[in-house]
């Protein structure tokens, strides 16, 4: 599988260098790592501790008559993941034709989904302290499924809970 | 050695391998009453199985030791060293007598009186000498052997003394063999089915990566990598096959109790009945073994209720008194067949004729054109026992439809073949396995999907050619094949993944002819590629609403595919396959004629007077009749014909009301209930048809609920109602008369569907009732606010909003309404619907369209309601 961007073994080294808050000790730290990823240039962390793998672009076979969230599915090591479509799941704009997102793998009741952002970026640890709750006029879509938003330099980083992302269809 | 005997060795081996640790434990911790129970168990076990085989000597030796540790058990003898080791020389006694039974296949010779005593002086709560015991245990296979050698040396001395250690050898040999491949090692070891079905997915998957490299390796010629490819391919379909051993059971294991089932039938039925089982060795997949287990042991006990005759019949008929049930089971290619066959009475091609018309199932003339076999296939509708009485043992109407079905869900398929007079022998077909299924793939819409093989049943290349050729009905696409016309399923269509560019052209240019049931028909495709080996993995939860699919997999090239399911195909284009309504030959021999099938609604087609052809639903038909036209009379100026003892008003469906010439016949289409009846008079009865009934008002005129495209024909519908009116107010309130004395019941009817409430009112007006339709339950639970009150309930289950389940709920929740009795109606009337429905409340479950079905269903829970009140209000 050479089309596998990277590991989740090697995401927090390529973190490593970016960013000093990054801690790589997997301990009570882990709680509060997020991977990042970009939806729509929005910039999104999912909870580190769901996330069992990222892949490159994958050739993902469309699911017909499945809810307009489901992508397709795609071939994970010889496992079959559902394909969430994040754009879709939250809202935003199509893909543009020719887009090769990225895949988040997580795994939810036992099965694994592959969420697909434009960008997956890098593992950070957060300090839970600083989490804002949502914005009371945030779009209801994304209020259901988001923990809370973290301050990160310029941009704002809007932690999703996976367990509320899959409640769809 | 038989298999009892092995099975009880590999138990008792296992037992006694845990005995010495137990009883060790027993001896640091006498107290524990846990440990002691165990041995006590185990030895008990042995016991008990050993009186069962036969083998007095195990049986003595385990029935002393488990005297002694009774006892112990009671609390009424201490558990004591000396003990412990008494018992323990016990438990080597039995190993060694189980050691030589293994060996030999019966007990080996010896006496074990010495060690029986000294358990016995124990059981007394004698003190025993423990070191009495260990000589007791081999005494006398030393003398015998050693004189033998003895004899046969020349010189006596020095041999004696040599001889006791190759002596036993000669005897002992087994045991110590046993003991050295492993301690009395079983030629069968018990492995967890969790682990064997861990395997077999692992196994699938190395089958799957394995067709992935393959499909790799075979567009780069001389790779360096073909020889060792080639053999971990030859490797890997070994190691499938080794481990789907592991799966197969014989099939034997299945029939285990139908010995006993037999024997007691026999008893309960009063017929003597033999079974005979051949080929029980017969091997096949533990999975597919545990679903066929039901549908068997329903078979056998239908060929001892019905199929065979008591004796005193079969004597009359010149057969021995006793009835032979055979089981018989044989490979054929990757299937597993079996046959169940009596000597018994066989079909009455005769009464299920006879019940098929009764019902309303097909008319006279179809079933004149049938052949005995495609009558006898009736026996698998649901609902249908040609059982003249309900026994206890069958013939309760839920019988080999069920068993089809079971069947049908793993793939197989049954057939019967019966004689009168001598015997029906049933034929099942199953696949060996479920786990690794061939498919063909397919491409549609530039996607590709899996069609299971084991419901292809051709390929057809469709062209401009002079082939097959698609063609249309209105919108509907069919295709001429050999003389039978074949429903069509655009699959880019029913799946949404229409290609707009492509249009019609270039696609669909293959059909796969599928087989569902004995639903044949056709689904378009752009093209076909192999066929490959699958693995069937189920959806993720998220997807489990869409029933087009089975399931998915991956494909050699490492592509995800989803596996399309004939059956939801079949009814998600309303070919309507599990509504059980539709199979059988008439049904094929209507889709033969080119109608689509539909959701269930099986229809008659008549024409009368000009225009289009005209239809009813034939649930609304009590019969066809085609009268002479001398019998017609004229009353006033209306027409009657004294039917069954009474008066029957006639109406021209065609408005001019033209009797036939003398010695012609009138078509008539008569509605009623057993009483009172009134016809219409039709031109000519054309057919009748199960087709999706989908109704365009916009052709309704007085008389027509509206049109509907039928077998490609725009075709009116009948609005019963207008023509049972029209039959004269006078039959309605003569019914309503009738039933005087009792007070018409008021019966509330809750459908959604216009359509079917215009059906079952006038059904059931004209059967006497006074019905109130209602078009949503919450309208209905209005009228219990307003004081309503009804004597029964009919409720539709599938309803927008509230549906039938949450319905009869809020009935059972309390209120004036919560004792009436609640019928279900309702299209789906499979075993778990039903028991569904009764649990959340209702009192009986009746399939929709079975008028005769409802109406008794209504006139029993009434009936039994006015007893349960007669009997509260005592007057």
């Amino acid at each position: 599988m050479q089309t596998e961007a990277a590991t989740l073994n090697r995401a927090p080294a390529a973190a490593n260098g970016s960013n000093g808050t990054l801690s790589l000790a997997l301990g009570a730290d882990a709680d509060h790592m997020v991977l990042t990823l970009t939806v729509a240039g929005q910039l999104c962390g999912v909870p580190a501790l769901a996330v069992r793998d990222v892949l490159g672009p994958q050739s993902i076979t469309r699911i017909p008559l499945a809810p307009p969230e489901v992508a397709g599915s795609l071939n994970l090591r010889g496992r079959i993941v559902t394909a969430i479509d994040l754009r879709r799941r939250l809202h935003l704009a199509p893909w543009e034709v020719g887009t090769k997102p990225m895949s988040v793998v997580v795994e939810h009741q036992g099965e694994l989904y592959s969420l697909l952002a434009d960008n997956v970026g890098e593992v950070l640890s957060l300090n839970p302290a600083e989490r804002a709750a949502n914005p009371p006029t945030l779009d209801a879509s994304w209020k259901e499924v988001s923990l809370g938003v973290h301050r990160l330099g310029e941009s704002l980083l809007v932690v999703l809970d996976v367990e509320r992302l899959m409640r769809f269809g | 050695m038989d298999d009892l005997l092995a099975d009880f060795l590999t138990e008792t081996n296992e037992g006694l391998q845990n005995l010495d640790g137990a009883l060790l434990s027993l001896e640091r911790n006498p107290d524990n009453a846990a440990v002691l129970a165990e041995v006590f168990r185990t030895i008990h076990t042995i016991k008990g199985t050993c009186g069962f085989l036969g083998l007095p000597r195990l049986e003595k030796v385990a029935h002393a030791a488990e005297n002694v540790l009774g006892r112990w058990r009671e609390g009424s003898l201490p558990v004591t060293a000396p003990g412990i080791s008494l018992i323990l020389s016990a438990v080597d006694r039995v190993k060694a007598i189980v050691a030589g039974l293994e060996a030999a296949g019966t007990e080996p010779a010896g006496d074990d009186a010495g060690i029986i005593a000294l358990l016995d002086a124990a059981f007394r709560g004698e003190d025993v000498v423990p070191d009495q015991a260990p000589p007791a245990v081999a005494p006398e296979p030393e003398a015998e052997p050693a004189e033998a050698v003895v004899a046969a040396a020349p010189e006596p001395a020095p041999v004696t003394a040599q001889a006791p250690p190759p002596a036993p050898a000669a005897q002992q040999a087994a045991p110590p063999a046993q003991e050295a491949t492993g301690g009395n090692a079983p030629q069968t070891i018990r492995v967890a089915v969790d682990v064997l079905e861990d395997l077999m997915v692992l196994v699938s998957e190395l089958v799957l990566t394995r067709n992935q490299l393959m499909q790799l390796a075979r567009t780069e010629t001389n790779s360096a990598f073909s020889v060792p490819l080639q053999r971990l391919s030859q490797i890997t379909s070994d190691l499938q096959d080794g481990v789907m051993k592991t799966r197969m059971q014989p099939i034997g294991s299945a029939w285990q109790k139908l010995p006993r089932l037999v024997r007691d039938l026999s008893h309960d039925l009063g017929k003597k009945i033999i079974l005979e089982q051949y080929g029980a060795e017969t091997e096949l997949d533990r999975q597919v073994m545990e679903l066929i287990k039901d549908p068997l042991t329903h078979m056998v006990r239908n060929s001892a209720d019905h199929g065979l005759e008591t004796p005193e019949e079969r004597r009359a008929a010149g057969k021995p008194e006793t009835g032979r049930i055979t089981l018989n089971a044989f490979h054929e290619g990757g299937h597993i067949v079996m046959e169940i066959g009596d000597d018994g009475r066989g079909l009455s091609t005769a009464r299920i004729r006879e019940k098929v018309v009764r019902q309303g199932l097909v008319t006279e003339a179809e079933i004149a054109t049938m052949s005995e076999q495609e009558i006898h296939r009736f026996i698998f509708r649901p609902g249908f026992s040609t059982a003249a009485a309900i026994t206890s043992v069958s013939g309760r109407g839920v019988g080999m439809d069920v068993v089809k079905t079971n069947l049908e869900r793993i793939g197989g398929i049954v057939e019967l073949r019966s004689r009168e007079g001598r015997g029906t022998t049933f034929t099942i077909k199953i696949p060996l396995t479920l786990a690794i299924a061939a498919a063909l793939i397919v491409e549609s819409a530039g996607e590709r999907f899996a069609i299971p093989q084991n419901s292809v049943l051709e390929l057809v290349r469709v062209g401009d050619g002079d082939g097959p050729k698609i063609e249309m009905i209105k919108t509907t696409p069919v295709m001429r094949l050999r003389d039978r016309l074949l429903p069509l399923v655009n699959l880019s269509r029913l799946l949404a993944i229409e290609d707009t560019e492509k249009s019609n052209h270039g696609g669909n240019s293959f059909v796969v002819v599928s087989q569902v049931g004995s639903q044949v028909f056709g689904i378009m495709v752009d093209r076909v590629f192999d066929t490959e080996e699958i693995v069937v993995k189920p959806v993720a939860p998220i997807l489990r609403d869409v029933t087009m699919f089975s399931g998915n997999t991956i494909l050699g090239d490492g592509s995800v595919i989803m596996i399309l399911d004939p059956n939801g195909i079949a009814r998600g284009t309303g070919l309507g396959v599990e509504s059980g309504n539709s199979e059988t030959a008439a049904s094929q021999a209507a889709a033969a004629r080119g109608t689509e099938r539909g959701e269930k609604t099986a229809l008659l087609l008549f024409r009368a007077g000009e225009g289009a052809p005209k239809a009813v639903p034939l649930g609304l038909i009590a019969r066809l009749e085609d009268l002479p036209a001398e019998r017609i009379e004229r009353a006033g100026d209306s027409l009657v014909v004294q039917y069954r003892g009474s008066l029957m008003p006639l109406i021209p469906l065609s408005g001019y009301g033209m009797v036939p010439e003398q010695g012609g016949k009138q078509a008539v289409l008569v509605f009623g209930d057993g009483n009172h009846s009134m016809g219409l008079m039709v031109d000519e009865i054309l057919d009748v048809l199960e087709t999706p009934l989908v109704i365009d008002n916009a052709g309704a005129r007085q008389g027509f609920l509206g049109s509907a495209v039928i077998g490609g024909k725009v075709t009116e519908v009948l609005d019963c109602a207008y023509w049972l009116n029209l039959g004269g107010a006078d039959w309605f309130s003569a019914a309503a008369q009738a039933r005087e004395v009792k007070r018409t019941p008021r019966v509330l009817l809750v459908e959604d569907s216009s359509f079917f409430r215009n059906l079952v009112v006038p059904a059931l007006s004209a059967a006497g009732f006074d019905i109130t339709g209602l078009a949503n339950p919450r309208e209905a639970l209005r009228l219990r606010e307003a004081g309503e009150m009804f004597d029964i309930i009919v409720s539709d289950i599938n309803m927008p909003e509230m549906d039938g389940l949450q319905f009869v709920r809020a009935i059972r929740d309390g209120g004036p309404w919560q004792e009436l009795p609640v019928i279900a109606l309702s299209g789906r009337a499979e075993p778990e619907d039903v028991t569904a429905g009764r649990d959340a409340g209702f009192t009986d479950y009746v399939a929709k369209y079975d008028r005769d079905a409802l109406i008794g269903s209504l006139t029993q829970a009434i009936e039994l309601q006015a007893m349960t009140r007669s009997i509260d209000s005592p007057v």
